[in-house]
């Protein structure tokens, strides 16, 4: 069953066409990547299906209902969250705040009497997203003092904090060391075990060592799908894109 | 000195005691009553603007509309419609605010930054000049007078509050429990997302947050404290004078709020504790006293930039051997 699809997706600014009718499945549980050149209009499927930014045109299902046209928080309350390619945390709070905040999301905004500590199931969820991305020891840490890869990691953290059954990374090993890129592949997998991962990557190792299919996109449109192997071996892949490198 | 270590260490393990010692005996060290009921009526309001501007990140240039709505809710009810209770006026003076808090917060939400603040400070100045006109019910430029003298009816008997004393521990009373109420709010869920906001508004988004609307009922929260303020700063001053609603009404409380700290919970208090103390002492001495003020808060701002309180905690934080 698919968890999401989109049907003649589009997106034009200023008469530029970014995304020029995609259409889009993913199943439940799959580990998809989307890649493409610079430009190819990956990041701004990303965010009509995050409902940061609505389609000029088409159609977006979730888990079986129409969310086209929904505003974002609306679409993160349904179950699918982003984590960003530019980094975006709450700098000033502890890292464990950062994910405990996330944690509570949308269930007990309006509480404005409880201890916020006292809330014993958001304590776990974020306890499992700070152990998820193995930020434990770091807890106390303000999130600002974090090296690079382990802000990265807590953005992914701050997602999974909310437990989306839909989880789209952006760009997730963006500015990191092969280390830290090397780690950051193990938590991909490891967070993709019963949940839906959408990952828009550039580090084509990465994509093709952990991705179940593969989406190419140019100028807008979807140019192939498929395995890794399949989109290996396909000529206008090979063309448009993996030749280049 | 062991003294004072002694004392710190014991108000660490007991700062509610020390506070409410503190508090009990506050008149009697100040130059006179009435100044230390002045501190705490603003210290408040300071507090109610510092959860927008310290835990929200909004900065509102019109906090004196909801300031002068709770005195004037508060003023009309005592003062033209005959309500004898000090008590319902301030819940009628709390409603008017949070009212104006609704309205105005959701108008000016449809901005963001510098023109956020400017629409605050229109609406607070709209309100200034619409109170001004309507002479008839709140006394215009003359202000609103002829408040009756204040009793408080409680089940086991009255309370007159016409000596500056039993005023003052009335407003200690009803200060405490309101800002009793504000720290529970502000380490609820609902706390911990206005911090969020603050930090990364549109994080909050992407988590699931209704952003705007917990921006609006923080700034409802906020002119509710104001509004109490106002209203028994009213009580106090038994007149609101039109200049209430004034845009240096809204300068002073960001003024109380910097040089105390607005990163710190007590911050703002200390900062309208400072702020009229020397007000106080500095009219005694010279006519150009706001020169010599001026002069005091653009050293405070560059020099403690986190405010006096966020400095002492500073301080205090670097020197505890545990950091």
């Amino acid at each position: 069953m698919d968890i999401l699809r989109t049907e003649g997706l589009w997106r034009t600014f200023d008469g530029i066409q970014a995304v020029a009718g995609v259409d889009f499945a993913v199943a439940r549980g799959e580990l998809r990547s989307i890649i493409g050149p610079n430009g190819a209009g990956k990041t701004t499927f990303f965010r009509l299906i995050s409902g940061e930014m609505r389609p000029s045109r088409g159609r977006i299902w979730f888990n079986g209902g129409e969310i086209t046209g929904l505003p974002q928080q609306k679409v993160a309350r349904l179950g699918i969250v982003k984590s960003h390619q530019i980094t975006s945390i709450f700098p000033h709070l502890t890292v464990r705040e950062n994910v405990r905040v996330a944690a509570q999301a949308a269930k007990t905004t309006y509480n404005f009497w409880s201890k916020k500590e006292s809330l014993r199931d958001v304590a776990e969820r974020a306890e499992r997203a700070l152990g998820a991305v193995g930020l434990v020891d770091r807890r106390g840490r303000l999130a600002a003092h974090l090296s690079h890869g382990e802000k990265r990691h807590l953005e992914i953290g701050i997602a999974l904090a909310t437990e989306p059954a839909l989880l789209l990374l952006d760009e997730p090993t963006a500015g990191m060391s092969p280390e830290e890129t090397d780690a950051t592949m193990r938590l991909i997998t490891e967070i993709a075990q019963g949940r839906t991962v959408i990952l828009v990557e550039h580090n084509m190792k990465i994509v093709m060592k952990i991705s179940q299919r593969i989406t190419v996109f140019h100028q807008g449109q979807v140019l192939a799908e498929g395995s890794p192997d399949e989109v290996r071996a396909n000529e206008r892949v090979q063309q448009v894109y993996l030749g280049e490198q | 000195m062991t003294v004072v270590r002694a004392l710190a260490a014991w108000l660490e393990h007991h700062p509610l005691t020390g506070l409410l010692v503190f508090f009990a005996v506050f008149p009697f060290i100040m130059p006179y009553h009435a100044l230390s009921t002045q501190i705490l009526t603003y210290g408040l309001f300071a507090m109610g603007f510092n959860l927008l501007y310290g835990y929200t990140g909004l900065l509102s240039f019109g906090h004196a509309a909801y300031f002068g709505l709770g005195a004037y809710g508060t003023g009309l009810a005592l003062a033209r419609l005959g309500l004898g209770s000090p008590l319902v006026a301030l819940g009628l003076g709390i409603v008017t605010a949070a009212a104006g808090a609704a309205i105005i917060g959701f108008l000016c939400m449809r901005r963001r930054g510098v023109y956020f603040g400017l629409l605050t400070l229109a609406f607070a100045q709209l309100l200034y000049f619409i109170v001004y006109h309507m002479g008839d019910i709140t006394g215009g430029e003359d202000g609103l007078r002829g408040f009756p003298s204040l009793v408080v009816r409680l089940p086991g008997g009255s309370i007159p509050l016409d000596s500056p004393l039993s005023f003052y521990y009335f407003v200690l009373v009803v200060v405490a429990l309101a800002l009793i109420g504000l720290k529970r709010v502000l380490d609820s869920p609902f706390g911990s997302v206005l911090q969020a906001i603050r930090e990364n508004g549109d994080r909050c988004l992407a988590c699931g947050y209704d952003v705007k609307n917990v921006k609006i009922l923080a700034f409802v929260f906020s002119g509710v404290l104001a509004g109490l303020a106002g209203g028994l700063n009213a009580m106090h001053l038994r007149i609101v004078p039109v200049d209430t609603l004034y845009w240096t009404t809204s300068g002073t409380v960001l003024l109380m709020t910097l040089v105390g700290g607005g990163s710190t919970f007590f911050g703002p208090f200390v900062g309208a504790s400072v702020y009229l103390a020397l007000e106080s002492l500095l009219a005694l001495v010279t006519e150009s006293w706001q020169l010599i003020m001026g002069g005091i808060f653009v050293g405070c701002v560059v020099f403690l930039p986190r405010g006096i309180l966020g400095w002492l905690s500073d301080r205090l934080v670097a020197r505890s051997p545990g950091a």
